[in-house]
């Protein structure tokens, strides 16, 4: 982060990620410990009712936190939530920005809200979330 | 379906240690090269006593060292092709770093009918402590249960 006195409405994350292949959701699978067979077994995911497997949306989120900590030092952050808006198919080449949505005193510190977003390369919104950083 | 009466409930604790392997693996899954995460001279500069863990790692530990990583699903009757991920929060009070031995203690703090009884969103909040005892971290993740499977 570029000086420690953002204004409301600038961004300060933003970053691009290579395309979700099916070996990223194995190697997820594995790295996470979450291993619902939805993200790499497509007989499984037909017979839930998708076309395909789709991404972990923890995936998605942990790009997201990604592009955070590229921008903001992890001992300033002090919370971090998402909403998980639409699944987020294969090949997704996602792009993550977060813009300076109000600054404020939390517990004594001189903090910002991060309104974050993660889209997919139509512009599909997949995540929308906040973060509490530390100025 | 899960009712009002899930509200409540809670889950076996689950310990989990932040093993520096496992967490590298993590890294080179979602492509991580930033130097806090890879060395820890970097970590130490930045004031962590080691490599600091990153912001949705919490809920990866939970699940890995969980004997039944879908307990809760079962304890609640619920079908994991059923299920999406709705919401997640992480509420970060203290530094995480690799050594750390944590323990995660669940439950469950809202059930809610959504689209007519179409769909049910379940609210599991969790609080992680460290080896000290100290209180670290709070998270909570909303389930979406699809009540009805398409066609």
């Amino acid at each position: 982060m570029s000086g420690n006195n953002p204004a409301v409405g600038d961004r300060i994350v933003h970053k691009t990620f290579p395309p979700i292949t099916r070996h990223t959701l194995a190697l997820y699978c594995g790295a996470s410990g979450d291993h619902n067979p939805i993200h790499v077994d497509i007989d499984f995911a037909k017979a839930a009712g998708f076309p395909d497997v789709f991404t972990h949306g923890m995936l998605v989120m942990g790009y997201l936190g990604q592009a955070l900590t590229d921008a903001i030092a992890p001992s300033r952050i002090r919370a971090f939530s998402t909403r998980f808006a639409a699944i987020t198919q294969l090949g997704a080449q996602l792009t993550c920005e977060g813009h300076v949505a109000e600054l404020l005193e939390n517990k004594g510190e001189r903090c910002a809200r991060l309104a974050l977003t993660t889209k997919d390369e139509k512009g599909e919104i997949k995540l929308a979330g906040e973060a509490i950083i530390v100025l | 379906m899960v009712d009002q009466s899930a509200v409540g409930r809670t889950f076996t604790p689950v310990t989990a240690r932040v093993e520096p392997g496992r967490l590298r693996y993590f890294f080179n899954t979602l492509g991580e090269t930033s130097p806090v995460y890879r060395e820890e001279g970097a970590a130490r500069a930045e004031g962590f006593a080691a490599i600091p863990v990153p912001p949705t790692y919490l809920f990866c530990l939970e699940m890995m060292d969980n004997d039944k990583p879908f307990e809760f699903l079962k304890m609640l009757d619920i079908d994991l092709a059923r299920v999406l991920h709705g919401e997640q929060s992480f509420i970060y009070h203290a530094p995480i770093v690799v050594g750390d031995t944590l323990t995660f203690r669940s439950r469950v703090v809202s059930v809610t009918d959504k689209k007519g009884g179409a769909m049910t969103l379940i609210v599991v909040q969790t609080a992680v402590s460290n080896q000290h005892g100290a209180h670290v971290a709070d998270t909570a993740r909303t389930i979406a249960v699809r009540n009805e499977v398409a066609a």
